[in-house]
């Protein structure tokens, strides 16, 4: 199974230490032809500005949207989480656009707001130690979006079908858990597509 | 830190993770709004407000201090990446201000003249993060025990000279491999030795790396230097009068970020460097007074 992490800016080797430590095969990808082959991709946390202004510039946008499409699974955290809304508060140009989700960005305030609580997440864990920095928030979500993951009644992990994204940083622990959720949906995906 | 219903801020690894989103980007010293924007339409992953480029600040002589705060909220209402902002050596007053304001980093740096001449801020104490200059590993590990989140190369700031922070960046990942290969025993003799917190160095001992976000600062002047640094181990770059003092900031900041990500693809690198004009003038570091080096200030 291999797995690929979007290398072009943010925390891409924590990312490969947790799918590595979930059992996958990790894979940096930084231009569109390394996108070959890959049987699921990770968004990793970074400035979503930045990030999808370099995937426009690599042509990474197309490619990654028809895998999106696919039922290849996605995984976007924080940045990541941008990245593939359908939705973001204040401008009228979300960048992968596959996930049903409205968010908002730096939605809990500035750095000195950043924060981490332990969270139960549905499926995965009840006691999860989650790392939110200048973290978006989900404010919407579509009718074929599961909830995962609230913190006081607002929204920060879901799930539609093969595409995953939370507004905090699972890479930034040693728990294991999320992504291994992710590789469990990697492994259920390629067992569809081989049915 | 501080904790309200489970919920802490100020943490470490809070602190330390802002920096992790920051690898593999590119920090812009900006003095106003609209230099923000042309760093942020770049791809900066965070501006650094000021009143002056290091450059300037060499040029003008005198006491360089915190910039006025209506430059940083000025850039602050300008664009969404995170703000950073310079306190001088020591002035924990001028951080308390930076962090009451709401700016996302501090850099507790060398370019200002220093406040104090013998003690650096505990950072420890503040919710918000601080990024300090070194200029080998006991420096590094000096300023993450006053609570530091991110280091960076001091290099020599303002000059347009990458000498000095290759110098640097090289004298700390030396050292990281000296210290990872020695045996446990020789680690306290080490520690005495650079004038390195034990724990810490212990710490590089069994992981091999710094436990926060290592920058290149202090003379990056272009795309090729940008890629050196990536290539000698530095996880992103600060790039101070370089894009702003160049003939074309715009090409120059894109150039440069795209020369961070793909540090390795040098035939995209020469297309990029194409006829970007002239970069900042630059000045030969031999030629600048003992006194006038930046680098030694703090210690």
């Amino acid at each position: 199974m291999k797995i690929g992490v979007l290398a072009l800016q943010g925390a891409v080797q924590e990312h490969v230490r947790m799918l590595e430590k979930a059992g996958a095969e990790v894979f940096l990808v930084k231009r569109k032809e390394q996108l070959e082959g890959l049987d699921g991709l990770v968004i990793p946390g970074g400035e979503s500005t930045t990030i999808a202004k370099l995937m426009h510039l690599y042509d990474l946008m197309e490619p990654i949207q028809e895998m999106g499409r696919r039922g290849v699974p996605l995984f976007g955290t924080c940045a990541g989480l941008i990245v593939l809304a359908a939705r973001i508060e204040g401008t009228d140009t979300p960048h992968l656009g596959l996930l049903d989700i409205t968010v908002q960005r730096n939605a809990f305030g500035r750095q000195r707001e950043s924060f981490e609580a332990k969270l139960a997440i549905k499926g995965v864990a009840e006691d999860f130690e989650a790392v939110f920095i200048r973290a978006p928030l989900i404010t919407e979500v579509g009718n074929a979006s599961d909830v995962l993951c609230e913190i006081d009644g607002r929204i920060v992990v879901v799930k539609q079908g093969h595409l995953l994204g939370a507004s905090f940083h699972p890479e930034l622990t040693e728990d294991a858990r999320l992504h291994s959720y992710f590789v469990e949906m990697v492994k259920a995906a390629q067992r569809k597509r081989s049915a | 830190m501080s904790q309200v219903n489970g919920i802490a801020t100020g943490t470490n690894r809070v602190k330390r993770g802002m920096a992790e989103m920051q690898k593999g980007g590119v920090i812009m010293d900006v003095v106003n709004a609209e230099q923000a924007k042309i760093a942020e339409e770049a791809g900066a992953v965070a501006v650094m407000a000021l009143e002056r480029v290091p450059s300037d600040i060499r040029a003008a002589g005198g006491v360089a201090r915190m910039a006025d705060p209506t430059i940083v909220e000025e850039v602050m209402k300008a664009v969404s990446i995170p703000v950073m902002a310079k306190a001088r050596i020591g002035h924990y007053v001028e951080a308390r201000i930076l962090e009451a304001m709401g700016v996302d980093y501090i850099d507790e740096s060398e370019v200002l003249t220093p406040a104090d001449d013998f003690y650096h801020i505990d950072k420890n104490a503040f919710t918000v993060p601080f990024v300090c200059g070194a200029r080998d590993l006991g420096e590094a590990l000096r300023r993450i025990g006053e609570g530091a989140s991110m280091i960076r190369t001091k290099g020599e700031p303002g000059t347009g000279n990458i000498v000095e922070a290759v110098k640097h960046m090289r004298m700390m990942m030396s050292q990281i491999r000296q210290v990872q290969g020695m045996s446990r025993d020789e680690l306290m003799a080490e520690a005495k030795k650079i004038g390195a917190p034990y724990e810490l160095l212990l710490q590089i001992h069994e992981t091999g790396k710094l436990p926060v976000v290592n920058f290149a600062a202090g003379g990056v002047a272009t795309p090729a230097d940008a890629a050196l640094m990536m290539q000698l181990g530095s996880d992103g770059v600060f790039v101070g009068s370089g894009i702003f003092k160049s003939d074309h900031p715009e090409k120059f900041a894109r150039a440069i970020v795209q020369a961070t990500t793909h540090y390795e693809d040098y035939t995209l690198i020469a297309e990029l460097s194409k006829g970007l004009g002239a970069p900042m003038k630059g000045i030969e570091i031999s030629s600048l007074e003992p006194s006038a080096r930046m680098q030694e200030r703090g210690w």
